[in-house]
Protein backbone atom coordinates (compact mmCIF):
# COMPACT_ATOMS: atom_id res chain seq x y z
CA UNK A 1 0.00 0.00 0.00
CA UNK A 2 1.22 3.44 -0.78
CA UNK A 3 2.21 5.66 2.25
CA UNK A 4 2.60 8.87 0.09
CA UNK A 5 -0.99 9.85 0.58
CA UNK A 6 -1.20 9.26 4.20
CA UNK A 7 -2.40 11.81 6.72
CA UNK A 8 -1.80 11.31 10.08
CA UNK A 9 -5.57 11.54 12.21
CA UNK A 10 -5.62 14.17 14.55
CA UNK A 11 -6.55 10.70 17.19
CA UNK A 12 -2.96 9.49 16.04
CA UNK A 13 -1.03 13.18 16.98
CA UNK A 14 -3.30 12.89 20.18
CA UNK A 15 -1.94 9.37 21.57
CA UNK A 16 1.41 10.56 20.41
CA UNK A 17 1.38 13.46 22.35
CA UNK A 18 0.25 11.40 25.12
CA UNK A 19 2.64 8.89 24.99
CA UNK A 20 5.31 12.09 24.58
CA UNK A 21 4.56 13.15 27.85
CA UNK A 22 4.16 10.32 29.80
CA UNK A 23 7.96 9.22 28.40
CA UNK A 24 9.08 12.66 29.62
CA UNK A 25 7.36 12.25 32.98
CA UNK A 26 9.31 9.24 33.46
CA UNK A 27 12.66 10.36 32.56
CA UNK A 28 11.76 13.21 35.23
CA UNK A 29 11.27 10.93 37.97
CA UNK A 30 13.95 8.61 37.21
CA UNK A 31 16.67 11.29 37.40
CA UNK A 32 14.78 12.39 40.72
CA UNK A 33 15.05 9.73 42.56
CA UNK A 34 18.80 8.90 41.24
CA UNK A 35 19.94 12.19 42.53
CA UNK A 36 17.76 11.67 45.99
CA UNK A 37 19.36 7.94 46.68
CA UNK A 38 22.93 9.67 45.16
CA UNK A 39 22.40 12.44 47.98
CA UNK A 40 21.47 10.11 50.71
CA UNK A 41 24.52 7.86 49.89
CA UNK A 42 26.74 10.46 49.99
CA UNK A 43 25.12 12.34 53.23
CA UNK A 44 25.58 8.99 55.32
CA UNK A 45 28.94 7.79 53.79
CA UNK A 46 30.61 11.18 54.28
CA UNK A 47 28.97 11.99 57.59
CA UNK A 48 30.11 8.85 59.43
CA UNK A 49 32.59 9.48 62.05
CA UNK A 50 34.85 6.65 60.91
CA UNK A 51 34.84 8.07 57.32
CA UNK A 52 38.46 9.80 56.90
CA UNK A 53 39.97 7.31 58.81
CA UNK A 54 38.47 4.47 55.76
CA UNK A 55 39.08 6.79 53.08
CA UNK A 56 42.84 6.90 54.05
CA UNK A 57 42.89 3.16 54.54
CA UNK A 58 41.32 2.24 51.87
CA UNK A 59 41.40 5.61 48.85
CA UNK A 60 45.09 6.24 49.06
CA UNK A 61 46.07 8.04 46.02
CA UNK A 62 49.83 7.74 47.10
CA UNK A 63 49.13 4.11 47.78
CA UNK A 64 47.25 3.26 45.06
CA UNK A 65 50.69 4.72 42.72
CA UNK A 66 53.03 3.09 44.37
CA UNK A 67 51.63 -0.08 44.37
CA UNK A 68 50.61 -0.59 41.01
CA UNK A 69 53.41 -1.79 39.33
CA UNK A 70 54.25 -4.91 41.76
CA UNK A 71 49.82 -5.87 41.17
CA UNK A 72 50.31 -5.79 37.66
CA UNK A 73 52.59 -8.00 37.59
CA UNK A 74 50.58 -10.08 39.63
CA UNK A 75 47.87 -10.74 37.16
CA UNK A 76 49.94 -11.26 34.25
CA UNK A 77 50.11 -14.62 36.75
CA UNK A 78 46.12 -14.44 37.00
CA UNK A 79 45.76 -14.17 33.38
CA UNK A 80 47.59 -17.15 32.65
CA UNK A 81 46.12 -18.87 34.89
CA UNK A 82 42.13 -18.27 33.65
CA UNK A 83 43.24 -19.02 30.09
CA UNK A 84 44.97 -22.09 30.99
CA UNK A 85 42.00 -22.82 33.29
CA UNK A 86 39.37 -21.85 31.25
CA UNK A 87 40.66 -24.23 28.52
CA UNK A 88 40.41 -27.31 30.39
CA UNK A 89 37.19 -26.96 32.08
CA UNK A 90 35.64 -26.56 28.92
CA UNK A 91 37.17 -29.54 28.17
CA UNK A 92 36.28 -31.47 30.74
CA UNK A 93 33.01 -29.95 31.29
CA UNK A 94 32.24 -30.76 27.64
CA UNK A 95 32.97 -34.86 29.17
CA UNK A 96 31.31 -34.64 32.50
CA UNK A 97 28.07 -32.80 30.50
CA UNK A 98 28.53 -36.13 27.65
CA UNK A 99 29.29 -38.75 30.04
CA UNK A 100 26.21 -37.39 32.43
CA UNK A 101 23.81 -37.46 29.33
CA UNK A 102 24.59 -40.93 27.44
CA UNK A 103 21.98 -43.35 27.34
CA UNK A 104 24.63 -46.35 26.40
CA UNK A 105 24.84 -48.75 29.33
CA UNK A 106 28.29 -49.24 28.67
CA UNK A 107 28.74 -46.52 30.04
CA UNK A 108 26.76 -46.52 33.06
CA UNK A 109 30.21 -46.48 35.00
CA UNK A 110 30.93 -43.25 33.67
CA UNK A 111 27.88 -41.89 34.30
CA UNK A 112 28.16 -42.81 37.70
CA UNK A 113 31.10 -41.10 38.55
CA UNK A 114 30.14 -38.08 36.04
CA UNK A 115 27.43 -37.52 38.72
CA UNK A 116 28.89 -37.99 41.41
CA UNK A 117 31.65 -35.78 40.83
CA UNK A 118 29.71 -33.19 39.84
CA UNK A 119 27.90 -33.39 43.32
CA UNK A 120 30.80 -33.09 44.95
CA UNK A 121 32.60 -30.48 43.60
CA UNK A 122 29.47 -28.12 42.80
CA UNK A 123 28.70 -28.65 47.06
CA UNK A 124 32.09 -28.41 47.72
CA UNK A 125 33.09 -24.34 48.77
CA UNK A 126 36.20 -23.89 46.49
CA UNK A 127 38.65 -22.11 49.22
CA UNK A 128 37.85 -25.95 50.61
CA UNK A 129 39.15 -27.42 47.34
CA UNK A 130 42.23 -25.09 46.96
CA UNK A 131 43.90 -25.83 50.62
CA UNK A 132 42.88 -30.06 50.28
CA UNK A 133 44.69 -29.74 46.88
CA UNK A 134 47.25 -27.34 47.71
CA UNK A 135 48.39 -28.34 50.83
CA UNK A 136 46.92 -32.27 51.01
CA UNK A 137 48.47 -33.37 47.64
CA UNK A 138 51.82 -31.95 48.35
CA UNK A 139 51.87 -33.57 51.61
CA UNK A 140 51.45 -36.94 50.01
CA UNK A 141 55.16 -36.87 49.01
CA UNK A 142 54.89 -38.44 45.52
CA UNK A 143 57.61 -37.13 43.82
CA UNK A 144 56.29 -37.34 39.82
CA UNK A 145 53.16 -34.73 41.12
CA UNK A 146 54.34 -31.15 40.55
CA UNK A 147 53.99 -29.41 44.13
CA UNK A 148 53.49 -25.60 43.14
CA UNK A 149 51.11 -23.46 44.62
CA UNK A 150 50.57 -22.15 41.24
CA UNK A 151 49.85 -26.03 39.51
CA UNK A 152 47.72 -26.85 42.15
CA UNK A 153 45.70 -23.37 42.95
CA UNK A 154 44.65 -23.95 38.86
CA UNK A 155 44.16 -27.36 39.23
CA UNK A 156 41.24 -26.66 41.87
CA UNK A 157 39.70 -23.95 39.93
CA UNK A 158 39.47 -26.64 37.26
CA UNK A 159 38.26 -29.37 39.25
CA UNK A 160 35.42 -26.79 41.02
CA UNK A 161 34.43 -25.23 37.59
CA UNK A 162 34.37 -27.91 35.41
CA UNK A 163 31.67 -29.18 37.46
CA UNK A 164 29.10 -26.40 37.21
CA UNK A 165 30.33 -25.94 33.34
CA UNK A 166 29.08 -29.77 32.92
CA UNK A 167 25.99 -28.60 34.66
CA UNK A 168 25.13 -25.74 32.06
CA UNK A 169 26.26 -28.01 28.72
CA UNK A 170 23.78 -30.39 30.17
CA UNK A 171 21.02 -28.31 30.73
CA UNK A 172 21.39 -27.67 26.75
CA UNK A 173 21.50 -30.86 25.98
CA UNK A 174 18.17 -31.52 27.43
CA UNK A 175 16.72 -28.24 25.92
CA UNK A 176 17.66 -29.66 22.21
CA UNK A 177 13.97 -30.49 21.37
CA UNK A 178 13.63 -34.31 21.07
CA UNK A 179 12.12 -34.66 17.48
CA UNK A 180 15.91 -33.31 16.52
CA UNK A 181 17.36 -36.65 17.79
CA UNK A 182 14.57 -38.33 16.19
CA UNK A 183 15.12 -36.39 12.91
CA UNK A 184 18.39 -37.33 12.92
CA UNK A 185 18.30 -41.21 13.58
CA UNK A 186 15.54 -41.13 11.14
CA UNK A 187 17.98 -40.04 8.64
CA UNK A 188 20.35 -43.17 9.67
CA UNK A 189 23.37 -40.79 11.84
CA UNK A 190 24.94 -43.19 14.80
CA UNK A 191 24.11 -42.04 18.29
CA UNK A 192 27.75 -40.39 18.57
CA UNK A 193 26.80 -38.42 14.94
CA UNK A 194 23.65 -37.12 16.39
CA UNK A 195 25.32 -35.96 19.38
CA UNK A 196 27.94 -34.40 17.55
CA UNK A 197 26.61 -32.85 14.23
CA UNK A 198 22.69 -32.15 15.54
CA UNK A 199 22.60 -32.13 19.45
CA UNK A 200 25.60 -30.15 20.47
CA UNK A 201 25.52 -27.46 18.54
CA UNK A 202 22.21 -26.34 19.26
CA UNK A 203 23.01 -27.15 23.14
CA UNK A 204 26.13 -24.97 23.27
CA UNK A 205 24.29 -22.24 21.23
CA UNK A 206 21.14 -22.29 23.63
CA UNK A 207 23.92 -21.97 26.85
CA UNK A 208 26.57 -19.73 25.68
CA UNK A 209 25.44 -16.65 28.11
CA UNK A 210 25.19 -18.76 31.21
CA UNK A 211 28.83 -20.28 29.96
CA UNK A 212 30.19 -17.05 29.44
CA UNK A 213 28.88 -15.86 33.38
CA UNK A 214 30.96 -19.25 34.31
CA UNK A 215 34.35 -17.84 32.68
CA UNK A 216 33.60 -14.56 34.23
CA UNK A 217 33.06 -16.12 37.58
CA UNK A 218 36.12 -18.27 37.26
CA UNK A 219 38.32 -15.17 36.36
CA UNK A 220 37.59 -13.81 39.37
CA UNK A 221 38.23 -16.34 41.51
CA UNK A 222 41.77 -17.15 39.93
CA UNK A 223 42.61 -14.65 42.71
CA UNK A 224 41.67 -17.15 45.53
CA UNK A 225 45.07 -18.97 44.63
CA UNK A 226 47.30 -16.42 46.81
CA UNK A 227 45.69 -18.40 49.64
CA UNK A 228 48.31 -21.33 48.31
CA UNK A 229 50.73 -18.59 48.48
CA UNK A 230 51.30 -18.05 44.52
CA UNK A 231 52.16 -14.11 43.92
CA UNK A 232 48.99 -13.25 41.78
CA UNK A 233 47.43 -9.68 42.45
CA UNK A 234 45.82 -10.71 45.64
CA UNK A 235 49.15 -11.99 47.23
CA UNK A 236 51.10 -8.76 45.90
CA UNK A 237 48.59 -6.55 47.16
CA UNK A 238 48.31 -8.30 50.26
CA UNK A 239 52.17 -8.14 50.75
CA UNK A 240 52.14 -4.30 49.66
CA UNK A 241 49.38 -4.01 52.59
CA UNK A 242 51.75 -5.82 55.45
CA UNK A 243 54.51 -3.03 54.18
CA UNK A 244 52.11 -0.20 54.70
CA UNK A 245 49.12 -1.05 56.92
CA UNK A 246 47.38 0.32 53.86
CA UNK A 247 44.16 -1.45 52.03
CA UNK A 248 44.26 0.52 49.21
CA UNK A 249 46.57 -2.13 47.43
CA UNK A 250 44.31 -4.79 47.34
CA UNK A 251 41.30 -2.07 45.94
CA UNK A 252 43.82 -1.57 43.10
CA UNK A 253 43.56 -5.46 42.08
CA UNK A 254 39.74 -5.46 42.48
CA UNK A 255 39.84 -2.55 40.07
CA UNK A 256 42.31 -4.77 38.28
CA UNK A 257 39.73 -7.76 37.73
CA UNK A 258 37.00 -5.83 37.58
CA UNK A 259 38.33 -4.20 34.51
CA UNK A 260 39.69 -7.97 33.03
CA UNK A 261 35.91 -9.65 33.60
CA UNK A 262 33.93 -6.20 31.98
CA UNK A 263 34.92 -7.08 27.99
CA UNK A 264 33.59 -10.44 28.81
CA UNK A 265 31.13 -9.62 31.23
CA UNK A 266 29.54 -7.08 28.05
CA UNK A 267 30.08 -9.91 25.32
CA UNK A 268 28.20 -11.82 27.21
CA UNK A 269 25.37 -9.14 27.94
CA UNK A 270 25.59 -8.48 23.63
CA UNK A 271 25.26 -11.74 22.99
CA UNK A 272 22.45 -12.51 25.21
CA UNK A 273 20.60 -9.61 23.82
CA UNK A 274 21.36 -11.01 20.50
CA UNK A 275 20.14 -14.30 20.84
CA UNK A 276 16.69 -12.70 22.62
CA UNK A 277 16.54 -10.70 19.53
CA UNK A 278 16.83 -13.50 17.17
CA UNK A 279 14.12 -16.04 19.37
CA UNK A 280 11.60 -12.92 18.93
CA UNK A 281 11.95 -12.61 15.43
CA UNK A 282 11.78 -15.96 13.97
CA UNK A 283 11.45 -18.55 16.98
CA UNK A 284 15.15 -19.19 16.43
CA UNK A 285 16.79 -20.70 19.84
CA UNK B 1 9.16 -59.10 -4.61
CA UNK B 2 7.54 -56.92 -1.97
CA UNK B 3 9.07 -53.49 -0.77
CA UNK B 4 7.98 -53.39 2.90
CA UNK B 5 6.01 -56.74 4.57
CA UNK B 6 4.25 -56.32 7.72
CA UNK B 7 3.37 -59.25 9.42
CA UNK B 8 1.25 -59.20 12.72
CA UNK B 9 2.47 -56.53 14.43
CA UNK B 10 1.45 -55.64 18.05
CA UNK B 11 2.69 -52.70 19.70
CA UNK B 12 2.03 -50.82 23.06
CA UNK B 13 2.96 -48.19 25.71
CA UNK B 14 2.62 -49.81 28.46
CA UNK B 15 -1.06 -51.40 29.23
CA UNK B 16 -2.14 -49.51 26.24
CA UNK B 17 -2.38 -51.74 22.94
CA UNK B 18 -1.73 -49.17 19.97
CA UNK B 19 -1.39 -51.11 16.94
CA UNK B 20 -2.49 -55.18 17.35
CA UNK B 21 -2.51 -57.84 14.33
CA UNK B 22 -1.71 -55.71 11.78
CA UNK B 23 -0.53 -57.07 8.09
CA UNK B 24 0.39 -54.85 5.41
CA UNK B 25 2.43 -55.39 2.09
CA UNK B 26 3.74 -52.95 -0.01
CA UNK B 27 5.02 -53.68 -3.49
CA UNK B 28 7.77 -51.69 -5.26
CA UNK B 29 6.44 -48.24 -6.69
CA UNK B 30 3.36 -48.49 -4.74
CA UNK B 31 1.87 -45.80 -2.79
CA UNK B 32 0.32 -46.70 0.27
CA UNK B 33 -2.53 -44.20 2.11
CA UNK B 34 -3.35 -44.54 5.63
CA UNK B 35 -6.51 -42.55 7.34
CA UNK B 36 -7.91 -42.83 10.32
CA UNK B 37 -8.37 -40.69 13.34
CA UNK B 38 -6.17 -39.20 15.71
CA UNK B 39 -4.70 -41.69 17.54
CA UNK B 40 -5.76 -44.34 15.59
CA UNK B 41 -1.76 -45.88 15.36
CA UNK B 42 -0.84 -44.45 11.89
CA UNK B 43 2.35 -42.50 13.22
CA UNK B 44 3.36 -45.17 15.50
CA UNK B 45 2.91 -47.35 12.96
CA UNK B 46 5.48 -45.61 10.77
CA UNK B 47 7.79 -45.06 13.36
CA UNK B 48 7.82 -48.88 14.05
CA UNK B 49 8.36 -49.24 10.65
CA UNK B 50 11.95 -47.17 10.09
CA UNK B 51 12.55 -48.88 13.75
CA UNK B 52 12.36 -45.95 15.75
CA UNK B 53 9.67 -47.76 17.74
CA UNK B 54 10.44 -51.26 18.82
CA UNK B 55 7.76 -53.89 17.88
CA UNK B 56 6.26 -56.09 20.84
CA UNK B 57 5.67 -58.95 17.89
CA UNK B 58 5.69 -59.85 14.40
CA UNK B 59 8.05 -59.19 11.79
CA UNK B 60 9.00 -56.46 9.52
CA UNK B 61 10.36 -57.06 5.93
CA UNK B 62 12.13 -54.20 4.02
CA UNK B 63 12.97 -56.06 0.37
CA UNK B 64 12.36 -59.27 1.55
CA UNK B 65 15.00 -58.75 4.65
CA UNK B 66 14.06 -59.55 8.34
CA UNK B 67 14.81 -55.68 9.54
CA UNK B 68 12.77 -57.01 12.88
CA UNK B 69 15.15 -59.67 13.63
CA UNK B 70 17.57 -59.28 16.49
CA UNK B 71 20.85 -58.43 15.91
CA UNK B 72 19.68 -55.97 12.39
CA UNK B 73 21.56 -52.58 12.29
CA UNK B 74 19.20 -50.34 12.98
CA UNK B 75 21.06 -47.47 11.90
CA UNK B 76 21.88 -49.13 8.29
CA UNK B 77 18.22 -49.98 8.13
CA UNK B 78 16.74 -46.20 8.94
CA UNK B 79 19.59 -45.02 6.65
CA UNK B 80 17.83 -47.18 3.69
CA UNK B 81 14.02 -45.42 4.91
CA UNK B 82 13.09 -42.19 4.41
CA UNK B 83 11.30 -40.19 6.83
CA UNK B 84 9.12 -37.18 6.78
CA UNK B 85 7.17 -35.71 9.96
CA UNK B 86 4.67 -33.34 10.69
CA UNK B 87 6.84 -30.66 12.27
CA UNK B 88 9.40 -30.79 9.51
CA UNK B 89 11.92 -31.14 12.05
CA UNK B 90 14.74 -29.31 9.76
CA UNK B 91 18.28 -28.35 11.97
CA UNK B 92 18.11 -25.28 12.91
CA UNK B 93 21.95 -24.63 13.07
CA UNK B 94 22.40 -26.01 9.51
CA UNK B 95 21.96 -24.16 6.04
CA UNK B 96 19.24 -25.83 3.56
CA UNK B 97 22.13 -27.31 1.85
CA UNK B 98 23.74 -28.72 4.94
CA UNK B 99 20.45 -30.59 6.45
CA UNK B 100 20.09 -32.41 2.91
CA UNK B 101 24.03 -33.18 2.37
CA UNK B 102 24.30 -34.31 6.37
CA UNK B 103 23.51 -37.56 5.91
CA UNK B 104 25.12 -38.79 2.68
CA UNK B 105 28.47 -37.19 3.98
CA UNK B 106 28.46 -39.05 7.35
CA UNK B 107 25.86 -42.55 6.58
CA UNK B 108 26.33 -42.87 2.91
CA UNK B 109 30.21 -41.67 2.21
CA UNK B 110 29.66 -39.18 -0.24
CA UNK B 111 32.51 -36.70 -0.46
CA UNK B 112 31.29 -32.80 -0.04
CA UNK B 113 31.27 -32.10 -3.09
CA UNK B 114 29.43 -35.19 -4.56
CA UNK B 115 26.52 -34.61 -1.53
CA UNK B 116 26.41 -30.73 -2.96
CA UNK B 117 26.96 -31.29 -6.36
CA UNK B 118 23.72 -34.06 -5.61
CA UNK B 119 21.48 -31.45 -3.60
CA UNK B 120 21.96 -29.00 -5.11
CA UNK B 121 20.37 -30.93 -8.58
CA UNK B 122 17.33 -31.77 -6.29
CA UNK B 123 16.78 -28.31 -5.09
CA UNK B 124 16.95 -26.95 -8.92
CA UNK B 125 14.58 -29.42 -9.98
CA UNK B 126 12.35 -28.16 -7.48
CA UNK B 127 12.67 -25.07 -7.42
CA UNK B 128 14.31 -24.29 -4.08
CA UNK B 129 17.80 -23.71 -5.23
CA UNK B 130 18.01 -19.92 -4.08
CA UNK B 131 17.20 -21.25 -0.87
CA UNK B 132 20.58 -23.34 -0.56
CA UNK B 133 22.04 -21.41 1.50
CA UNK B 134 19.73 -19.80 3.77
CA UNK B 135 18.74 -21.12 7.32
CA UNK B 136 15.39 -23.27 7.52
CA UNK B 137 13.60 -20.62 9.97
CA UNK B 138 13.67 -18.14 7.25
CA UNK B 139 11.53 -20.43 4.43
CA UNK B 140 7.75 -20.57 4.58
CA UNK B 141 6.64 -24.29 6.06
CA UNK B 142 5.93 -25.37 2.58
CA UNK B 143 9.67 -24.91 1.51
CA UNK B 144 10.37 -26.31 4.87
CA UNK B 145 8.90 -29.36 4.24
CA UNK B 146 9.76 -29.53 0.35
CA UNK B 147 13.12 -28.95 2.20
CA UNK B 148 12.82 -32.01 4.59
CA UNK B 149 11.20 -34.43 2.19
CA UNK B 150 14.30 -33.80 -0.26
CA UNK B 151 16.24 -34.27 2.74
CA UNK B 152 14.90 -37.83 3.03
CA UNK B 153 15.06 -38.79 -0.53
CA UNK B 154 18.29 -37.62 -1.26
CA UNK B 155 19.95 -41.13 -0.79
CA UNK B 156 16.92 -43.02 -2.93
CA UNK B 157 15.45 -44.65 0.19
CA UNK B 158 13.78 -48.28 -0.62
CA UNK B 159 11.00 -46.49 0.86
CA UNK B 160 9.67 -43.64 1.84
CA UNK B 161 7.19 -42.54 5.01
CA UNK B 162 5.57 -39.54 4.84
CA UNK B 163 4.16 -38.72 8.39
CA UNK B 164 1.10 -36.33 8.49
CA UNK B 165 3.42 -33.68 6.33
CA UNK B 166 1.11 -31.12 5.51
CA UNK B 167 -0.46 -31.13 9.04
CA UNK B 168 1.16 -27.76 9.81
CA UNK B 169 0.57 -26.03 6.88
CA UNK B 170 -2.18 -23.73 5.18
CA UNK B 171 -3.60 -24.75 1.91
CA UNK B 172 -1.83 -22.83 -0.34
CA UNK B 173 1.15 -24.40 1.23
CA UNK B 174 -0.47 -27.70 0.96
CA UNK B 175 -0.49 -27.62 -2.44
CA UNK B 176 3.14 -27.14 -3.17
CA UNK B 177 4.27 -30.36 -0.55
CA UNK B 178 1.88 -32.71 -2.31
CA UNK B 179 2.98 -31.66 -6.18
CA UNK B 180 6.42 -32.51 -4.60
CA UNK B 181 4.88 -35.66 -3.40
CA UNK B 182 2.70 -36.43 -6.72
CA UNK B 183 6.03 -36.19 -8.88
CA UNK B 184 7.75 -38.77 -6.40
CA UNK B 185 5.19 -40.89 -7.06
CA UNK B 186 5.58 -40.55 -11.03
CA UNK B 187 9.02 -40.80 -10.22
CA UNK B 188 8.51 -44.59 -8.54
CA UNK B 189 8.64 -43.84 -4.92
CA UNK B 190 7.75 -46.54 -3.17
CA UNK B 191 5.54 -44.30 -0.15
CA UNK B 192 3.29 -45.25 2.94
CA UNK B 193 1.36 -42.14 3.75
CA UNK B 194 -0.62 -40.96 6.48
CA UNK B 195 -2.71 -38.32 5.79
CA UNK B 196 -5.91 -36.17 5.90
CA UNK B 197 -6.07 -34.69 2.77
CA UNK B 198 -8.59 -37.20 1.66
CA UNK B 199 -8.27 -35.31 -2.19
CA UNK B 200 -4.89 -36.20 -2.20
CA UNK B 201 -5.20 -39.98 -0.72
CA UNK B 202 -7.46 -40.03 -4.14
CA UNK B 203 -5.03 -39.01 -6.32
CA UNK B 204 -1.72 -40.76 -5.50
CA UNK B 205 -2.93 -43.74 -3.36
CA UNK B 206 -2.74 -47.14 -5.00
CA UNK B 207 -5.15 -48.01 -2.13
CA UNK B 208 -6.01 -46.46 1.10
CA UNK B 209 -5.96 -48.33 4.54
CA UNK B 210 -8.59 -47.36 7.18
CA UNK B 211 -7.12 -47.43 10.57
CA UNK B 212 -9.16 -47.83 13.59
CA UNK B 213 -7.44 -48.65 17.48
CA UNK B 214 -4.51 -50.13 15.76
CA UNK B 215 -5.93 -52.15 12.82
CA UNK B 216 -7.08 -52.33 9.52
CA UNK B 217 -10.45 -51.83 9.53
CA UNK B 218 -11.42 -51.58 5.74
CA UNK B 219 -9.05 -51.32 2.66
CA UNK B 220 -9.06 -50.55 -0.96
CA UNK B 221 -9.28 -47.90 -3.85
CA UNK B 222 -9.17 -44.90 -2.72
CA UNK B 223 -12.28 -44.32 -5.28
CA UNK B 224 -14.41 -47.39 -3.66
CA UNK B 225 -13.11 -45.96 -0.55
CA UNK B 226 -14.75 -42.65 -0.97
CA UNK B 227 -17.91 -43.70 -2.47
CA UNK B 228 -18.60 -47.10 -1.15
CA UNK B 229 -17.35 -47.20 2.55
CA UNK B 230 -18.33 -51.02 4.27
CA UNK B 231 -17.86 -50.28 7.84
CA UNK B 232 -20.03 -48.31 9.85
CA UNK B 233 -16.42 -46.79 11.19
CA UNK B 234 -15.23 -45.82 8.28
CA UNK B 235 -18.84 -44.10 7.63
CA UNK B 236 -18.34 -42.53 10.46
CA UNK B 237 -15.05 -41.04 9.95
CA UNK B 238 -15.55 -40.08 6.86
CA UNK B 239 -18.58 -38.27 7.43
CA UNK B 240 -16.67 -36.27 10.58
CA UNK B 241 -14.57 -35.21 7.44
CA UNK B 242 -17.17 -34.06 5.01
CA UNK B 243 -18.96 -32.11 8.36
CA UNK B 244 -15.25 -30.94 8.89
CA UNK B 245 -15.08 -29.47 5.19
CA UNK B 246 -11.94 -31.47 4.73
CA UNK B 247 -13.63 -34.02 1.68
Amino acid sequence: MSQQSYQPSPLRKQREAARRQASRRSTTIALLSTFAVGAVVVLVVTGAKGFDLVRQSFFSWHYAVHSFPSVLSGIWLNLRVMLIAEFFVLIFGLLLALARTSKSPVLYPVRLFATFYTDIFRGLPLLLVLLLVGFGIPGLQISWIPNSAVTLGTVSLILTYSAYVAEVIRAGIEAVNPAQRMAARALGLSQSQTQRHVVLPQALRKVTPPLLNDLVSLQKDSGLISVLGAIDAIRAAGIETAQSFNFTPYLVAGAIFVALTIPLTRFTDWLTRKQDRARQQQGRW
Amino acid sequence: MNALELKNIRKSYGDDLVISNLDLTVKKHQVKVLIGASGSGKSTLLRCINLLEEIDDGQIFLDGEDISAVGVNADSVRSSIGSVFQAFNLFPHLTVLQNITLAPRLVHGYSQEEASAEAQELLRRFGLLEKAHQYPDLLSGGQQQRVAILRAIICKPKLLLLDEVTSALDPVLIAEVLSLISELKRDGMTMVIATHEMGFAKKVADEVLFLKDGQILEAGSPARMLEDPQSQELKSFLYALEEAGRL
